[in-house]
């Protein structure tokens, strides 16, 4: 029984430390904030240029001069800034940002991460994900752990590249994987999924480091 | 000198030629200045290249002059929400530049700043470094991306007096105040128009400066792309 995409985003929210500012990204991710585990306080950046991020508003509250960077409408908390792009991207290229946890078309195992083009066929642009891989301290993938049956945890990505080995962990629905200058590891293994099983779903060559849990 | 115009068009009068290059400010339909790409696309004007993060969507912002044809260049960050702008550029009959967001919004204050080229590490090693000088800096590797300015930046503010001093509303800031810095004109559309004097010195995000023209607008809907919500009393 592989983990379900509220159980991805509560395994992510483990990876929320304390006083951490973090930017999560469209997609998964973004389920992140319904797991933030209680005694902690992060505040969430959105790149469009906000600094803690409250919830989505109630029916009725929309106000169309605040949404996050998905264009959906949020709402502002006590902690709330608000500032350019310019000096939103500061905050992420300066690496004033503790994490970020994105989504992922295709993963390598030295890191390269390809998430925003197929050529001739999407054209949608990378948004902030090129300054976000590069800027921010570390970087979370949360993806499915295939797609369409073919793996995208890969020895090279075949996709144009977002950023070259910037990724430092992937949470699948099979399973957790470090990147470290030593290469990709399987750490955690989600219930009831055996290795044999990632592993013929998986075309990068990992080690297995799994920690009891 | 009188900066306040009566209305979208006059303040764009005179300002307007086929083939120039225009910024717009905002983000998906956050903060755009709806009035004065109306305008524009009224004007009939041709062949721009348009700098905007986003393209707008099919029938609103920057949408309206894509379906009149109106690009004939987009340098944009992100560009999902518009199914036409995909099908002009996969026919060829869009030029389109990719710029990291970042990087895009760092170009924008860049130039109007008066710098011509920054380093930066964002996209080394993808596409959107290729072709560029790159020099390695403490052991590091970034390329050189230039200033970007336009001949008319176009912006949306919430608040603005007749100096042309702005200030702007939550998330609709986004690129509009590098992007007023970056125009060798820039026009503002505002929702609020008072005296100077009427906004406190400190709270004024964009100095009068860079603005030449202001439009009062009239007001209109401002529209919501992705309209979420949660449940009262959970």
């Amino acid at each position: 029984m592989a983990w379900s995409r509220d159980d991805m985003a509560r395994r992510a929210a483990m990876e929320l430390q304390d006083g951490f500012y973090v930017n999560l990204g469209i997609g998964i991710p973004t389920l992140v904030s319904n797991f933030i585990p209680s005694g902690i306080t992060v505040q969430l950046q959105s790149e469009n240029g906000m600094l803690g991020m409250g919830p989505f508003p109630f029916e009725g509250e929309e106000d169309p001069d605040l949404i996050n960077a998905g264009k959906q409408t949020v709402t502002e908390l006590p902690t709330t800034s608000y500032f350019d792009s310019a000096q939103s991207f500061g905050m992420i290229r300066g690496g004033h940002i503790d994490l970020s946890i994105l989504g992922a078309m295709q993963v390598a195992q030295n890191g390269d991460l390809a998430n925003w083009m197929i050529p001739g066929r999407m054209v949608k642009g990378m948004g902030g994900a090129m300054d976000l891989v590069a800027g921010v301290k570390r970087v979370v993938v949360l993806m499915e752990h295939t797609a369409r049956s073919e793996p995208k945890l890969l020895r090279e990505c075949t996709l144009p590249l977002t950023g070259k080995g910037v990724v430092d962990m992937v949470i699948t629905d099979l399973g957790v994987f470090a990147i470290g200058p030593e290469g990709m590891a399987l750490t955690e293994l989600a219930p009831g999924v055996s290795l044999d099983e990632i592993r013929q779903q998986t075309e990068a060559s990992f080690t297995v480091r799994l920690r009891p849990v | 000198m009188n900066k306040v115009y009566a209305d979208a068009h006059m303040a764009l009068a005179g300002l307007l030629r086929d083939g120039m290059t225009i910024m717009s400010g905002g983000f998906g339909l956050c903060g755009i200045p709806e009035l004065l790409i109306t305008a524009i696309r009224e004007s009939g004007v041709n062949g721009l290249t348009v700098i905007s993060n986003n393209a707008g969507i099919d029938g609103a912002g920057l949408g309206v002059l894509l379906e009149s044809r109106q690009i004939r260049k987009m340098i944009s960050s992100y560009v999902g929400e518009n199914k036409l702008f995909a099908d002009l550029y996969l026919k060829g009959e869009l030029e389109l530049e990719f710029n990291p967001q970042g990087t895009l919004a760092e170009r924008i204050r860049a130039g109007g700043a008066g710098i011509p080229a920054f380093f930066t590490k964002t996209g080394v090693g993808t596409l959107v470094a290729e072709g560029k000088e790159t020099r390695d800096f403490d052991g590091e590797t970034y390329v050189m991306e230039s200033g970007l300015v336009a001949d008319l930046a176009i912006v949306h503010a919430w608040n603005a007096d007749r100096e042309g001093n702005l200030v702007y509303r939550k998330t609709a800031r986004n690129f509009n105040p590098v992007m007023a810095t970056a125009g060798r004109v820039t026009v503002a559309e505002v929702e609020h128009l008072v005296e100077p004097g009427e906004i406190d010195p400190d709270h004024i995000h964009t100095p009068g400066v860079f603005v030449q023209r202001i439009v009062h607008s009239r007001y209109f809907e401002k529209r919501i792309e992705q309209r979420t919500v949660r449940k009262r009393g959970n």
